[in-house]
């Protein structure tokens, strides 16, 4: 099976301080540090354990400058086996609908019979995977927390429906995906492993290799333009629960059943 | 020699003569030995190399004290009083059974430098000792079949009950006595109705001396069989037994000697991922750590042969105690098994398989804290630090790392600590509004200088409720009147637990990093109040600075006079020093903490006696250890702080971060709060300070 998983690079919310820059436009971006995506770590690692299982190749793409090569090769170290840098002056500036774009311009210069996108980004907004299959005109399942292998034409995919239940849904492959986090266990990448991909050479496709008209994408072509960036005021502070401990724990549980935490 | 009875190198049996037994028995026997520790060599052979040549004299002092001096025996009393008893047999009696098999072919053999007084003199002593074997061995079958000590048994999912072995054997060398008893008394009771004087003198009370009393009556011809039968009941299951050992747990009869030999000389450290690749090339290997049977090194498989399933190290281990999935026992006992198995004595080798999921599991080797409180207790010096590293780092190497320790990994090779956050913050626990009124650290790393580095580490500079420890530790210094300063956001986890863990590419990563900012601070001493940092500073590290402990630096300023404290705060309370694992066991500093707290004037201190010093209990692991999430029914923290409720404390005094992050936490869980407090050994004597 021929899988590609879009990823993306994004400041690391647990360890860096995020702060918002002096004319509220963006965060403060010196001295942060980055990584992938969390949900698009989940969608490789799913990659891996479907090729793994039925053979085929893996190939990570992500749009971005030149340091987004750093997440490629985590994820190549991972196991993925092929890395695709899409970057462009460009492309600086689109919203999800351009990002799309050059994405389903990416999938076309390719034969895949998977695309796996993250279900969102720490810093998304979540609009990627559905674009993406509506712009391909590839069915698509979204939030995907389970994916079993059928033959070579479908698969089946798991969707977790409020309230905990399970919903498996069959689909036609070439197919998009959108994967939560929780369908697996992400393995472990350490600094040894990055250093064994290091030389690998990775390709970087531009506008014109895609064949991406320029005026479409980027700031130009962007319908969907940020106009405010801010901390919310706090809210109400926690209810604090008085009383012995016996007191406590059954207000507790009162709560808790309140509020459908428990039944 | 004038005697009685005709030898077994003279007699017959049915017409044959019995020299033809005493010479097959010996031939077949030794052959059949020679095959099978051949066949147990094999896996020896295909391992890990291992340099164990190195510190020659402290190797013989081991060999000495540990092995034949049997040093570690005693901590458990009654076992090790039996063994010992039983070891000493085995050394002086092997003589005798060597000799005993010679005299079937050569009837007046004598073992070479047993002639005249000196034999006498050893034809007493072993009949005493084998007296005393056999009733040590009469009183350990009673203990392991009647009595049953809890550590012996084997949990179901670690196989069947060893008693039957253990009873088996105590049989065999029970028959050896008393056959070698048997021959002995009847040839002197046969001698004594012949009027023939013996030269031989026995002490009364002694085996051969009961026997030969026993026997006094019987027929000569009566007695002439029991000779015969005894000699070849002593032949044959000598052989047998030999041959026996290597099958079990009585193989370390034959390897411990030589474990102890080869076991670890330097504390506190941990072996190179490859001792033939140099530590700039290991990029380049192929595979990292442990994953198949075979990446052991020989020493650590002659660790499994030798383990004599006494089970002191599971006694010992926290993990087992919290009902984690470790039992150290039978880590060694699964590989024994495993090399048994794979390398029969009959037939082709098996395949090799990974490790991780068939013979140890994923959660098991995660379970281990690295206290070393197995390795303290193990009396043949099994290690097993080394062997749970080198599985993590085959499952690192594998990405087999648990989801709740990827974060600090990564947040340590990002930020260089494992909370993920930002470097330029690592001094701001000096910069508290009270501290920075009166006190100024230093800071290395923007030109400052000093003669002494305070190398705080992560957890001191962070985490809000452990900076404290940072302050009292500077305040401590400046009291003691020595010039320091820290790196500041230049200074990186010392890493103790990353390698630890099995991220030895991180390790090495984080200490370049801290060794060249130590140079270039250019101090002549450091000072840390982590004893994870000690540890890794001073064994892990290479060409620092001399490195100590806090309480090492305050028990020396309060004897050179430099500190004074005044009287404890409140009389009335009762203090216990809990030792922190990397400052006691690892480190061995266990007087110079109890010497500071002991110069608080009026303060009362409590041993918690069984459990402290190089028998401390782990208060649940430091490092990245907290980041883990175990299996387990309670928590290390919640056993330790019971055993300093039952010591008669109301105060725990430790000397380390974690063990003040896991106690504390336990006193809450445990409900003794309000009973039972800790902390920290900086904190209690910066509140002593008279200024």
């Amino acid at each position: 099976m021929e899988i590609l998983v879009c990823v993306k690079r994004v400041p690391d919310t647990a360890e860096n301080e995020i702060k918002i820059n002096s004319d509220g436009t963006d965060i403060e971006r010196d001295d942060l540090v980055y990584s992938v995506n969390e949900w698009d770590n989940y969608a490789v690692e799913e990659a891996i354990q479907i090729r793994d299982r039925v053979g085929g190749a893996v190939t990570v793409a992500t749009i971005g400058d030149k340091d987004s090569e750093e997440i490629l090769r985590r994820e190549m170290a991972m196991g993925a086996d092929k890395g695709i840098l899409i970057s462009d002056d460009a492309f600086e500036g689109s919203d999800g609908k351009g990002i799309s774009k050059i994405l389903a311009a990416e999938v076309k210069k390719g034969k895949y019979d998977l695309i796996l996108t993250g279900a969102q980004a720490d810093d998304g907004a979540g609009q990627i995977g559905g674009m993406l299959a509506a712009i391909l005109d590839l069915p698509y399942a979204s939030i995907v927390n389970k994916i079993e292998t059928v033959d070579s034409k479908k698969i089946k995919v798991g969707r977790e429906v409020e309230g905990g239940n399970q919903e498996m849904n069959e689909i036609e492959m070439p197919c998009v995906l959108s994967i939560q986090t929780g369908i697996n266990e992400p393995r472990y990448v350490g600094i040894r492993g990055i250093r064994k991909v290091a030389s690998i050479e990775i390709p970087v496709h531009k506008a014109k290799d895609l064949g991406v008209d320029a005026a479409s994408v980027g700031a130009a072509g962007a319908k969907v333009k940020r106009v405010d960036y801010f901390v919310p005021p706090a809210g109400k502070g926690a209810d604090i629960i008085e009383g012995s401990a016996e007191e406590k724990a059954d207000k507790l549980i009162e709560l808790l059943k309140a509020k459908g935490g428990i039944k | 020699m004038e005697t009685v009875l005709i030898s077994p190198a003279k007699a017959f049996f049915l017409f044959i003569p019995t020299i033809v037994f005493s010479v097959l028995i010996p031939i077949i026997g030794a052959s059949l030995f020679t095959y099978i520790i051949a066949k147990r060599l094999a896996p020896l052979v295909k391992s890990k190399s291992d340099p164990r040549f190195d510190n020659l004299y402290e190797r013989f002092i081991n060999l000495l004290k540990i092995g034949i001096g049997q040093y570690r025996q005693p901590r458990y009393m009654m076992a090790g009083v039996l063994h010992i008893i039983i070891f000493a047999g085995f050394m002086i009696l092997s003589i005798r059974s060597m000799s005993l098999v010679i005299i079937g072919i050569s009837e007046n053999f004598v073992f070479p430098g047993l002639y005249g007084i000196v034999g006498t003199t050893y034809n007493l002593l072993k009949d005493v000792i084998a007296t005393g074997v056999l009733a040590a061995c009469i009183a350990a079958i009673i203990r392991r079949g009647v009595f049953k000590p809890e550590r012996y048994s084997v949990p179901k999912k670690y196989g069947k009950d060893h008693t039957a072995e253990a009873v088996f054997v105590l049989l065999l060398i029970s028959t050896l006595m008393l056959s070698e008893m048997s021959f002995e008394a009847s040839l002197l009771a046969a001698n004594a109705q012949k009027g023939i004087q013996s030269h031989e003198i026995i002490i009364p009370g002694t085996g051969v001396w009961f026997l030969k009393n026993y026997l006094s009556d019987c027929p000569i011809k009566c007695l002439q069989s029991i000779h015969l039968v005894a000699y070849y009941i002593h032949d044959i299951v000598f052989f047998f037994f030999l041959c026996f050992l290597p099958m079990g747990k009585h193989f370390h009869v034959i390897t411990s000697l030589p474990n102890v030999f080869f076991g670890r000389t330097k504390k506190g450290t941990i072996k190179p991922v490859s001792y033939d690749v140099d530590e700039d090339k290991i990029d380049q290997l192929e595979s990292f750590g442990v994953k198949k049977f075979e990446d052991f090194t020989w020493k650590q498989i002659l660790d499994f042969y030798s383990c004599a399933d006494c089970g002191r190290c599971s006694d010992n281990c926290p993990a087992n105690a919290v009902g984690r999935p470790l039992s150290p026992r039978f880590i060694s006992i699964k590989g024994r098994e495993y090399a048994f198995s794979h390398y029969p004595l009959q037939g082709k080798f098996l395949k090799s398989e990974p490790l991780i999921g068939t013979v140890y599991s994923e959660d098991e080797i995660w379970s281990c804290t690295t206290c070393g409180a197995c390795e303290e207790e193990c009396p043949i010096m099994i290690e097993y630090i080394n062997k749970i590293v080198d599985l993590r780092r085959g499952m690192v190497d594998d990405g087999l790392v648990p989801q709740s320790l990827q974060k600090p990994l990564k947040a340590l090779e990002n930020r260089g600590n494992p909370y993920g956050k930002v470097e330029k913050k690592r001094a701001d626990w000096a910069k508290e509004k009270n501290f920075v009124k009166e006190y100024k650290v230093k800071l290395l790393d923007q030109g400052d200088t000093a003669d002494v580095l305070y190398f705080v580490d992560s957890i001191t500079s962070y985490d809000d409720k452990i900076q404290s420890i940072g302050r009292s530790t500077a305040k401590v210094l400046t009291a003691c009147g020595i010039d320091f300063g820290v790196l500041g956001p230049a200074e990186a986890d010392s890493g103790n637990e990353v390698r630890r863990f099995g991220e030895e590419m991180l390790f090495q990563d984080l200490r370049n990093r801290n060794t060249e900012a130590i140079l270039e601070a250019k101090v002549k001493k450091i000072v840390t109040a982590d004893p994870h940092a000690l540890n890794a500073l001073k064994n892990d590290y290479k060409g620092l600075p001399p490195v100590e402990h806090i309480s090492e630096v305050v028990a020396k300023a309060i004897s050179d006079g430099k500190l004074k404290l005044k009287d404890v705060e409140d009389e009335n309370k009762v203090y216990t020093y809990h030792d922190p694992c990397y400052l006691g066991r690892h480190n061995t500093i266990y007087d110079a903490p109890r010497n500071a707290i002991d110069a608080i004037p009026k303060l009362k201190r409590v041993e918690m006696s069984l459990k402290c010093k190089d028998r401390s209990f782990c208060c649940g692991g430091g490092g990245l250890m907290l980041f883990y999430e175990p299996h387990e029914e309670t928590r290390m923290g919640v056993l330790r702080v019971k055993m300093a409720n039952k010591a008669g404390a109301n105060v725990i005094v430790t000397a380390c971060p974690f063990c003040m992050v896991n106690i504390e936490d336990a006193i809450k869980t445990s409900g003794l709060e309000g009973k039972m407090e800790v902390i920290d050994f900086a904190e209690l004597i910066e509140r002593h300070i008279i200024k």
